[in-house]
């Protein structure tokens, strides 16, 4: 008997019993439907997350100081609990021998310094913001767009003058989004009760895949006031250092194998100093760690998710046995026509092979389906890979051989008499 | 003199070997049955008859004692051989009709012709054609619950006619049916072996029915007779 005879068969089957068949594959859509989802979901959101990493630049290099030997492990710098002493700090001239050493190499130095959070106000108009000082190379190492006006220059930040480039969300709170209008107007900043008047010189775009998550409303969202580096220094009265940088590498050098230059290069000047040394890492490391971490999540979610596929499989199991029992004069029947004990066998194999793969496919669509919705919920839609179909299906037909095995074996091996006989 | 096409010598059948409740069914059974004989097996319930027909039938082997059924000596073939047998010479027909359930009359005589490998087109026609023989070419798409009693038995007659089998062995073949279509049954049998030469063997204990065949042979206590009160059926073997 041939393999597409044991197929009709088993379609027959199944055919003839609707309901049970649905109920049986119902444990094998779940397990494989939420598998797929979850993996799909997961992937959508290391996509997303590498995304807007990398959106900021991802031949960047973040140049910060480490604390050394904190009986933390570093990570009070890490967390900002604890900001570096002025001597301590990165210099302007470092960043000059830095440049010099490596000018090829490097795009652009990107400094950018907070001067804490406030808010615009205009009446009742107002818009939250934070202040961050920064140098005229902030812009093109951040990928940022401006709508209008003009980015910081060096006369800006010689003078350290009172000028800020606002996003495009600010102009549309305090500007009903006019952004001629909000060129060269004055606005007031309340700093923690310091009032701060900045002039408007450039608009921004705000771009919220990369600037962060954020659950406040969109009126309420908090955006960045940029303003001269050398201004935000005067307001916060901190001195010329810096605690961190970012380097923009040439995207077409390895910018890992440069990090880790520009960190030895660096940690000369911290060669005696006891507190601190330079951490350089690229975002393209960072990037990688975070979709590992990531994929090792989503499989280990999937694989807590694949326990109900064991359980689908056992369902499978009991009905394969249920029907054998229901069927035993038939099997008795068709081995007196002539069926072998492999006839048999591989009719009940193929039989639950089929249940399995018509409810993996079924699974597939189900989690196709939830990976698409789930994926737009969280970040862009995503869809399964063909892997993930193909060892989908793979993994069912594996489940319909494992738990149709002990039944089909069964039918296989009754006593033509007694089968005969069953009642 | 042709050779018979079975041919029984010295069969005992126990079961429990071995164990205390150790249980011996047949006691020495001697049988030929020549080609084109009809013959019946009569015998009332208990008698050994069932456990017979199926050592005829080789679902079973005897425990001892030597068969050789159409020339082939099947008293210790292995199981996928006995399938082999069953599937090629002998052509059951039970009492209980034993149709496949949700399987269309046509499909039903197919599967003996299914395991012998034939292949889907040819074993069609043959289907229809053996169904027209049984009169039921009018209903070769109906499935078993849609067919009376005497219907039934005509398609698993049909069926056990699939593979062209050396022997027909049936099994109370008008036991579920009124006298009616009982007698169509008994007819029919009749037409295949004077028509088309076929050996038949009617287990039964309907005497009725026992006395319009061949010959018959009647079991009692695990021993064959000839007739129903003759001598023991011994070809002085031992």
């Amino acid at each position: 008997m041939g393999l597409g005879e044991s197929i009709r068969l088993a379609l027959e089957g199944l055919r003839a019993n609707k309901m049970r068949s649905l109920l049986t594959m119902l444990g094998i859509i779940i397990g494989i439907g939420a598998v797929i989802g979850i993996l799909t979901v997961g992937n959508g959101l290391t996509g997303s997350i590498t995304g807007s990493m990398s959106g900021l630049g991802a031949s960047n290099i973040t140049v910060s100081l480490r604390k050394l030997d904190d009986g933390m492990g570093g990570m009070t710098s890490v967390f900002g609990l604890q900001s570096p002493d002025e001597e301590d700090m990165l210099t302007a001239d470092m960043l000059e021998d830095l440049r010099a050493r490596y000018g090829t190499y490097i795009q652009g130095v990107s400094i950018s310094e907070s001067a804490g959070s406030g808010q615009a106000k205009d009446g009742r108009l107002y818009a939250n913001l934070s202040i961050s000082g920064v140098n005229e190379e902030y812009k093109s190492v951040n990928n940022l767009t401006l709508l209008g006006g003009r980015w910081v220059r060096q006369k800006d930040l010689d003078g350290a003058r009172s000028v800020c480039v606002v996003s495009d969300k600010l102009v549309n709170n305090l500007f009903s989004g006019n952004i001629e209008a909000a060129l060269g107007s004055d606005i007031q900043v309340d700093r923690s009760g310091e009032l701060l008047t900045f002039r408007v010189i450039g608009v921004y775009e705000y771009d919220q895949s990369t600037m962060g998550f954020s659950m406040a409303s969109e009126q309420d969202i908090s955006t960045s006031l940029f303003v001269p580096l050398t201004c935000a220094k005067h307001i916060t009265g901190s001195g010329d250092g810096y605690a961190s940088v970012t380097v923009q590498a040439d995207p077409t050098i390895d910018s890992s194998a440069l990090a880790m230059d520009i960190q030895t290069f660096l940690n000369r000047y911290y060669a005696n100093n006891d507190n601190y040394s330079v951490f350089a890492m690229a975002m393209s490391t960072m990037v990688e760690s975070m979709s590992t971490i990531m994929n090792t999540l989503s499989i280990a979610i999937s694989v807590i998710a694949g326990i109900s596929l064991l359980v689908g499989g056992i369902g499978v199991m009991n009905i394969m046995l249920v029907s054998v029992t229901e069927r035993t004069r038939e099997i008795g029947t068709r081995k007196a026509l002539g069926a072998t004990n492999n006839d048999i066998r591989i009719q009940f194999v193929v039989e639950s092979i089929i249940v399995c793969l018509i409810g993996g496919v079924i699974g597939i669509v189900v989690g196709t389906i939830l990976g698409y919705v789930g994926s737009s919920l969280i970040s862009e839609p995503c869809y399964p890979t063909l892997g993930y179909i193909a060892l989908a299906v793979g993994f069912s037909m594996a489940i319909g051989v494992f738990f149709g095995y002990y039944p089909a074996n069964k039918a296989a091996r009754l006593d033509p008499i007694e089968a005969l006989r069953y009642e | 003199m042709p050779e018979p096409i079975i041919r029984m010598r010295d069969i005992y059948k126990r079961f429990y070997i071995g164990q205390p409740n150790e249980l011996e069914i047949l006691h020495g059974i001697d049988l030929d049955v020549m080609p084109g004989e009809f013959l019946s097996i009569v015998g009332p319930s208990g008698s050994g008859k069932s456990t017979l027909m199926n050592l005829i039938g080789v679902l079973d082997r005897p425990t001892e004692g030597s068969y050789i059924l159409d020339g082939v000596d099947v008293s210790a073939a292995r199981d996928d051989r006995l399938s082999a047998i069953r599937n090629k010479s002998i052509g059951f027909v039970f009492q209980n009709f034993n149709l496949i359930a949700r399987t269309n009359a046509q499909k039903n005589v197919e599967l003996p012709m299914m395991y012998a490998g034939m292949p889907a087109g040819k074993r069609a026609q043959r289907a229809k054609e053996l169904l027209a023989m049984v009169d039921m070419a009018d209903r070769m798409n109906h499935q078993p619950n849609e067919l009376s009693g005497g219907q039934k038995q005509r398609v698993a007659i049909a069926r056990a006619m699939a593979n062209d089998p050396a022997i027909i062995l049936a099994d109370e073949p008008t036991g579920a049916l009124d006298s009616k279509t009982g007698r169509l049954v008994m007819d029919l049998f009749h037409k295949l072996n004077r028509e088309q030469g076929k050996t038949i063997i009617l287990i039964t204990h309907n005497q009725e029915l026992a006395q319009e065949t061949d010959r018959y042979v009647t079991m009692r206590d695990g021993r064959l007779y000839v007739g129903d009160t003759g001598e023991e059926v011994r070809y002085g073997t031992r």
